[in-house]
């Protein structure tokens, strides 16, 4: 890597643009809705850990699976997307210029819907009304009210998305033939996503859920509602990641002082993503009838396909390490590595989340490989894996943006001690994190199964086995979730220092500077109708033959079944 | 598009492991016939009692060593709730449910499989060590779901 950084300066008398004062209180709100979910998740899933390794026990008006629903939709729903839409209203105010007022009163539209789907969804939780799981698998059914919160929750996003996108492609009308900013191309690919996929949930609530939730129909196709759902659920991590993605290849190079290594791989890589991560949802159904082996291992290939732009960018990111740290002076094999900013906590939080999407990444090709899901398919295994990868890698990379996030939305200063707080924070994280994600690992080799209460299956010596390990044990799980807790409260404590205690001032939005390459990024990658034409094209492969299956095949439906959930 | 040369070795070791990967998963299933549980076949949920199958859930010797257990999965337990083998045995389990999902696990072993209503689900295990097995379900099904739970008693020959 001898590309040289230090032509940097040069590059650089461009005008730096801030984010436009007007946008500061959407994106803002955003993310303190993000945080108070982040919170309240934390400590539901504090409440489970002791719950299950037996520690102690739930009073007798809340339910095990009520909080462990809670936990899922306050964390995975609602705390990334509303840190990621804030994010990316910030940031491409920031790259692209000021939002127009029409735009950004169709943000704030947008952001009302949003809000008033969660908190529908979130009041029929709370009274017990759709202890359901994140996943709301029919035929258990929840309140209508509950459908009705899910339904206005993705056309909210649906508004905020078509907001970033129109900014986007107005900046592109207005600057014909020049390469557009990376955070632009980014946010497109990952809004664009997110649009697609979330359109299979959306005909999954809509078509089939609500209807028989208010009795207008009798009965539901069970498979052909789990496709839709995990036609959108895979993606939905990707729409997870991608953010994550954005903050390693644009911010992270800038803190670290350096530029990114090479932008046409980077926009590459998005595409991919765009591309491969919807059809791939059949590897969340691997061990189901209904759903031919030939679909399954189809959707398997496309499933490794996925990985590859997660290569590239392993390589990229370590690349502008490797390149920052070369031109600050750093010697030899390794010397480089001294280079980097290891007290920053805006740096250290993503980097620490990015050396735990390693073994992530390595267990995701494991449950996806086809027949050999069957030894971990349902078991903690899998819940230890999502709590690497969404639960840390994404977590930390959101938690070490939001600390320069905060104090540019409120005009104050990251401090020495906020940058403390997050050092500390991550480590805890982490430290928390290799117990429980590891010990979940393991008991899920055991055959410990997922989303279920304390038990002992009557004492049997293999369920008791569980709770009897040095590690490999629920106690263990119970130990990380208090260490995480811990960690969780301190991002807490980090958020509202930064929000409103942390002195007034000017804190810098990093973004890196045009890597060396972007004038001969090529034509092609710009291409939107053409990305999305094959996106179209793939979906249309992996999916027409097996839903076409499923409905003309189709076994008699089922009724509703929402007594077993009270 | 510049692709550096460590670069292009990073990709090709990276996707060549893949392509592996997917061969050996590939041949197992195809070649061998290791595949994920898939059967098609289908039931009218909420007429068990009626399926020429599913009306009479139990276990059926098939030859000297080779045993179908049929077992109907409901919230919140099997039907029947033991099924007995002799050590040695082969069982061919098909499942299905009566009302929501749920799943038939046997944990430590490879059978574990997702049970949806209307549709039957399968897999076949040789139990060469007498004992007594544990089965539960890993799929949330209810406030219950923690007890769902049913036994194999293997018999020492």
């Amino acid at each position: 890597m001898r590309q040289s950084n230090l032509a940097l300066k040069d590059y650089q008398e461009e005008f730096e643009m801030g984010v436009d004062p007007k946008i500061k209180p959407l994106s803002m709100i955003h993310v303190s809705i993000a945080f108070v979910a982040f919170i309240l998740g934390v400590f539901g899933g504090l409440i489970q850990g002791l719950a299950r390794g037996g520690m102690m026990q739930l009073p007798s008006w809340v339910t095990y699976y009520q909080i462990l629903t809670l936990h899922g939709v306050l964390l995975a729903l609602v705390f990334t997307t509303f840190i990621i839409f804030g994010f990316l209203f910030a940031g491409m105010s920031r790259t692209h210029g000021a939002f127009s007022d029409g735009l950004r009163k169709l943000g704030w539209v947008g952001f009302s819907v949003l809000t008033l789907g969660t908190l529908l969804a979130a009041a029929m939780i709370l009274t017990n009304e759709a202890s359901v799981l994140y996943t709301f698998y029919a035929p258990l059914q929840a309140h209508w009210i509950f459908y009705i919160g899910l339904a206005l929750f993705v056309v909210g996003t649906w508004i905020e998305g078509a907001v970033l996108l129109a900014h986007f492609f107005k900046w592109k009308k207005a600057n014909p033939g020049q390469p557009t900013p990376l955070f632009g191309f980014m946010t497109t690919a990952t809004i664009l996503l997110w649009i697609v996929a979330s359109i299979g949930v959306a005909v999954t609530v809509l078509v089939q859920m609500l209807p028989w939730a208010l009795g207008l129909t009798n009965e539901i196709n069970v498979v052909l509602s789990r496709t839709l759902f995990w036609y959108f659920g895979h993606p939905l991590v990707y729409f997870w990641i991608m953010p994550a993605y954005m903050v390693w290849y644009l911010i992270i190079p800038k803190i670290i002082g350096g530029r990114l290594f090479s932008g046409s791989l980077a926009r590459l890589a998005f595409v991919l993503f765009l591309l491969f991560s919807i059809p791939v949802g059949f590897h969340h159904q691997l061990m189901e009838s209904g759903i031919s082996e030939f679909w399954k291992y189809m959707q398997t290939i496309l499933t490794f396909v996925v990985v590859v732009p997660s290569l590239l960018t392993a390589f990229s990111i370590f690349a502008t390490f490797e390149q920052t740290g070369r031109a600050q002076g750093g010697k030899g094999v390794f010397n480089w590595i001294k280079k980097l900013p290891w007290g920053d906590a805006r740096f250290f939080a993503p980097f620490m989340g990015m050396i735990i999407f390693i073994p992530a990444g390595a267990g995701g090709l494991i449950n996806a490989s086809f027949q050999l899901n069957a030894v971990i398919h349902n078991t903690l295994w899998v819940v230890g894996h999502f709590h690497l990868t969404v639960g840390s890698t994404v977590v930390l990379t959101f938690l070490g943006m939001s600390y320069w996030l905060i104090p540019v939305l409120t005009g104050r200063r990251f401090t020495r001690h906020a940058n403390r707080c997050g050092i500390v924070q991550t480590w805890l994280w982490a430290i928390g994190m290799f117990f429980m994600s590891g010990a979940m690992h393991l008991l899920g080799l055991l055959g410990a199964p997922r989303r279920t209460a304390y038990a002992t299956y009557s004492d049997h010596p293999q369920a008791l086995q569980w709770f009897e390990g040095i590690f490999t044990s629920h106690i263990t799980v119970g130990v990380g979730a208090v260490m995480l807790t811990a960690a969780g409260v301190l991002a807490f404590y980090n958020y509202i220092y930064l929000a409103f205690l942390a002195p007034k001032g000017e804190t810098e939005f990093p973004m890196t500077p045009d890597p060396i390459d972007t004038q001969q990024s090529p034509k092609f990658l710009e291409n939107w109708k053409l990305w999305i034409g094959i996106a179209v094209v793939l979906i249309i492969f992996a999916y027409t033959i097996p839903i076409y299956e499923m409905i003309v095949d189709a076994p008699p439906g089922s009724p509703t079944f929402n007594n077993l959930i009270k | 598009m510049h692709l550096h040369k460590y670069e292009k070795i990073w990709l090709i070791f990276g996707v060549g492991s893949l392509v592996l990967f997917l061969l050996v998963l590939g041949v197992s299933a195809f070649a061998f016939g290791h595949q994920p549980p898939s059967h098609m076949g289908k039931v009218d949920s909420q007429n068990l009692a009626q399926d020429p199958v599913f009306s009479n859930p139990g276990v059926t010797q098939i030859n000297e060593t080779t045993y179908q257990a049929t077992i109907i999965a409901q919230a919140f337990g099997y039907e029947p709730s033991v099924v007995e083998v002799p050590e040695g045995s082969t069982v061919i389990f098909q499942v299905t449910s009566k009302d929501v999902v749920h799943s038939f696990t046997i944990p430590e072993t490879n059978v574990n499989f997702m049970v949806t209503p209307g549709h039957v689900n399968m897999a076949t295990h040789t139990f060469n060590e007498p004992g007594e097995y544990l089965v539960l379900c890993n799929e949330y099904c209810g406030t219950m779901h923690h007890m769902m739970q049913m036994r194999i008693e293997v018999t020492p020959k």
